[in-house]
């Protein structure tokens, strides 16, 4: 695949992306705004394989080591708590108390 | 792995954020979605893990733990009142990943003549920018919110100028390094400015505007990450990052919306400011306010066929929200209706109101939003007003010259009566006068809410 066509291909899942998010996000209630934010926070964690993959190119240089060591703590951290937070808010959302 | 396979792989991880978020439409299997989305994140790493082929292995664990550790850790303490600054720090630290992505790939490519090709600088130069920009705005917002820094707007002469300035030199950094000059120091530069202006761009904005903020500086990680995904040609990245960055802007405007206000106007009015001097405008031209004691309002309570509680932070501040839900319980047990009406800017982050409710184990279904509570006050025998202020405040609908005045309210004074449960007459935190207090149909309890909500409680018991 040339770089082009793939710079194509690329833009037009993100377009697709922003239309589906919309889609998808509209039909929360904003009973559930908070943990839609902490959640959708938990998924731009996904940035962890961003850094993952620095990390991994890490043995060209020093310097790109260290800024991926730091990049993965900072991923791990957004990945880890936003999903922690948002499951520990989504129980306590009951019907009804036993 | 191969390219096709892990990428197929990703595939299947981008399908479980989706589901996530689709899940999150219902309260009763949103928990469930949740956790298909973080079985997917988990995925994701395992993917990449096999893909850099065990180089650095030990740092990868060591960092993973280290991030991991923290997150954790503060994600399970953390307390619901707290809730908005650790989005926000989360947020920030996930920028700031997105920009070091950007200052390393710039790294990695440059030895290499010819590069960057344009669009891989675009999404470098973006990503660094946004991300740095998100970082360092949600960390003041942490400090705004954790009271680290005072959460009055900050302003000072000639502070637009000054934000304007910075802003056009990072464009003009920015364009130089997609245009070939290619010097590393350049992106470090431009990343630094970046994230002197996300400080300079959060801190004039006032504590009870932070709900938007963190909203947008969400979008703003979530679109950096998409850069991101340019730069690595990472399709997970790209199509997560953009999920978030829709979900944070539909969710900013919407913010907007509930407040009348335009996003400029919340970013660059620093509201407190305005308010302050409408409200010495305002003060003074008042009216009688009625007020009765705990008992009085107790067999009022009692005695309805439909209650509904109007909480704002003030509730949240007191820490009364249990308090309240026991006093509900009390009052269903006497055959009252109970509901709550919730505006959509309570709290300290789009539907944080709920969320402190729920912790209290108020049943959801009894949560309403504005659309749904506002044709019920008409058939509400009481309507009780617990720390909630502007967004009961008549004048959005009637005085064109009120500050909020456009705003949507909760309309309590269609209730027969109207319990407002307040401290004294000082104006609030914005300052502004509220004609409900002087309505006949309104009764003051005055007194610290949550002593209030529990004499209540305890006369309502002995009736």
């Amino acid at each position: 695949m040339t770089h082009s066509t793939l710079l194509v291909f690329e833009v037009t899942i993100l377009v697709l992306a922003i239309f589906l998010g919309i889609e998808v996000i509209s039909k929360v209630p904003a009973l559930l705004h908070t943990p839609l934010m902490s959640g959708t926070n938990a998924i731009h964690g996904v940035v962890i394989v961003g850094a993952m993959l620095v990390l991994g190119s890490g043995h060209k240089g020093p310097f790109t080591w260290i800024v991926g060591f730091i990049a993965v703590v900072l991923a791990a951290a957004n990945v880890v708590g936003g999903f922690v937070v948002t499951d520990r808010m989504l129980q306590m959302f009951k019907k009804r108390e036993k | 792995m191969g390219y096709n396979l892990s990428n197929l792989l990703y595939l299947i991880t981008i399908v479980t954020f989706i589901l996530a978020l689709r899940f999150l439409s219902n309260p009763a299997h949103a928990r469930r979605g949740n956790q298909v989305g973080a079985i997917g994140m988990l995925l994701a790493i395992v993917v990449t893990w096999i893909k850099t082929g065990g180089t650095s292995w030990w740092a990868l664990v060591i960092g993973m733990a280290i991030g991991g550790g923290f997150g954790a850790v503060a994600a399970r303490r953390v307390k619901m009142t707290a809730m908005p600054q650790m989005v926000a720090l989360f947020n920030g630290v996930g920028g700031g990943a997105a920009a070091l992505i950007s200052l390393a790939e710039l790294h990695r490519i440059l030895p290499d003549p010819g590069r960057p090709k344009v669009d891989i600088g675009v999404a470098i130069v973006l990503s660094g920018l946004i991300g740095a920009i998100s970082f360092a705005g949600s960390m003041v917002a942490f400090a705004k919110l954790q009271e680290l820094i005072g959460g009055r707007p900050i302003t000072y002469v000639g502070q637009q100028f000054v934000n304007g300035a910075l802003f056009i030199a990072i464009a003009v950094a920015g364009v130089a390094l997609v245009a070939g000059v290619q010097d590393e120091w350049l992106l470090w530069v431009l990343t630094a400015g970046a994230a002197l202006f996300g400080v300079l761009f959060v801190l004039p904005i006032g504590g009870a505007d932070m709900p938007v903020v963190i909203s947008l500086l969400n979008a703003f990680t979530g679109l950096a990450v998409a850069l991101g995904g340019f730069e690595l040609e990472s399709n997970v990245l790209i199509v997560s990052g953009m999920l978030v960055g829709a979900s944070g802007t539909l969710l900013t405007l919407m913010m907007g919306r509930a407040m009348n206000r335009s996003i400029t106007n919340v970013l660059f009015g620093a509201f407190g400011q305005v308010s302050a001097s409408a409200a010495a405008v305002a003060a003074g031209d008042g009216g009688t306010v009625r007020s009765a004691t705990a008992e009085d309002i107790a067999v009022m309570l009692a005695y309805a066929h439909k209650v509904v509680f109007v909480p704002g932070y003030g509730l949240a501040v007191a820490q009364a929200q249990h308090d309240v839900r026991q006093l509900a319980d009390l009052l269903e047990e006497k055959g009252v209706e109970v509901s709550y009406a919730i505006h959509p800017v309570a709290g300290r982050m789009p539907g944080h109101m709920n969320v402190l409710l729920a912790e209290a184990n108020v049943p959801y279904p009894q949560l309403k939003e504005m659309d749904e509570a506002n044709p019920e006050f008409s058939r509400t025998d009481v309507a009780v007003v617990v720390g909630a202020n502007d967004v009961v405040n008549p004048d959005a609908r009637n005085n064109h010259g009120s500050p909020i005045y456009g705003m949507p309210i909760l309309n309590v004074d269609d209730a027969q009566t109207v319990v407002v449960l307040k401290r004294s007459m000082n104006p609030g935190f914005a300052g502004i006068e509220n004609p409900l207090f002087y309505n006949p149909k309104t009764v003051m309890l005055f007194g610290d809410a949550k002593e209030s909500i529990v004499k209540l409680a305890q006369d309502v018991k002995s009736l």
